[in-house]
């Protein structure tokens, strides 16, 4: 699949813009692939293919970053328990939460929040969204990848002690 | 005003279209509308502010080869482009309206930081932001 974006058709690309804007406006929900197939009208293993083309990631990636995105808004604007905004922002269960928090981000929710409201000062005249887009996580690899060459890594004690700080 | 910002454009996939969405939907008024072979100068304009127009270009000759005009048509549909800020008086009032005449929010109006935002997109892709001004 050599083709670039250049070549994807603009009618094809906005319906798959479609598809991405209503994750972004309920990233909480689940969005398996069928449901973002029909949004853009086209069937499941084209959208996949498509999506990443178009936007340099697939589709459920790309819906881990908007979460973890909002989640680290959240930790920073307000004082909401961690377990809330591990519901709030679409995830079943804390621990799963914490643990793919911390593969994306490096740092656990709550170590996040301490560090963000000491440093984030300044963006007032900045739109909301464009100051959370900066601070949305690029994940370019797979989360179980990411895990998986940390695993191999150093910090492997670090890491398990910071797993259970959060559970 | 003497000096300062007077035109800046968007790219659109159809001026058509999007003269319909600027007019009809969001209520601009058309500023320049002039044609020359192909080629269409299209501007329109907020109605509280005659000092600035607003472009509705297509990619394509005279100023783009195929394989350029073609990249920034995709760079459209895809939401690439660059963010547009709409400043209203009350964005839960002019969002239902818009609503009402066909207008895709991407984010329904939120209380935020003091003010309250939505998200909309015009039919090309061109993501905007409307924003309630603070008082």
């Amino acid at each position: 699949m050599s083709e670039g974006p250049a070549e994807q058709d603009p009618e094809l690309l906005r319906r798959l813009l479609r598809a991405k804007d209503r994750m972004d406006a309920a990233s909480d929900e689940d969005w398996p692939v069928g449901r973002l197939a029909s949004v853009s009208g086209v069937s499941e293993a084209h959208f996949a293919r498509s999506f990443k083309q178009a936007f340099g990631l697939p589709p459920h990636r790309y819906l881990l970053t908007r979460r973890i995105e909002r989640a680290v808004a959240l930790l920073r604007d307000t004082d909401l328990a961690v377990t809330e905004i591990a519901f709030q922002t679409g995830w079943g269960s804390l621990g799963t939460f914490g643990r793919t928090f911390r593969d994306i981000t490096g740092e656990n929710p709550g170590a996040l929040r301490a560090r963000a409201r000491a440093t984030a000062q300044g963006l007032a005249s900045v739109p909301a969204c464009i100051v959370r887009a900066v601070q949305r996580p690029g994940l370019t690899i797979a989360v179980s990848e990411k895990r998986r060459q940390e695993a191999v890594g150093i910090n492997r004690a670090t890491d398990d002690n910071a797993d259970k700080e959060i559970r | 005003m003497n000096q300062g910002i007077d035109v800046v454009g968007l790219y659109v996939r159809d001026q058509d279209e999007a003269l319909d969405f600027y007019v009809e939907k969001l209520g601009f008024t058309v500023h320049t509308d002039v044609r020359n072979g192909d080629y269409r100068w299209l501007t329109v304009q907020h109605p509280e502010q005659p000092s600035f127009q607003l472009g509705l270009f297509v990619p394509g000759p005279p100023m783009h080869d195929a394989a350029t005009a073609q990249t920034l048509r995709a760079m459209v549909a895809k939401g690439a482009m660059p963010p547009l800020v709409l400043v209203v008086a009350d964005c839960r009032t002019a969002a239902e309206r818009m609503r009402a005449r066909g207008v895709e929010f991407t984010q329904e109006p939120v209380d935020r930081y003091g003010t309250v935002d939505a998200g909309f997109r015009d039919p090309a892709g061109n993501g905007w932001k409307m924003i309630q001004a603070k008082r």
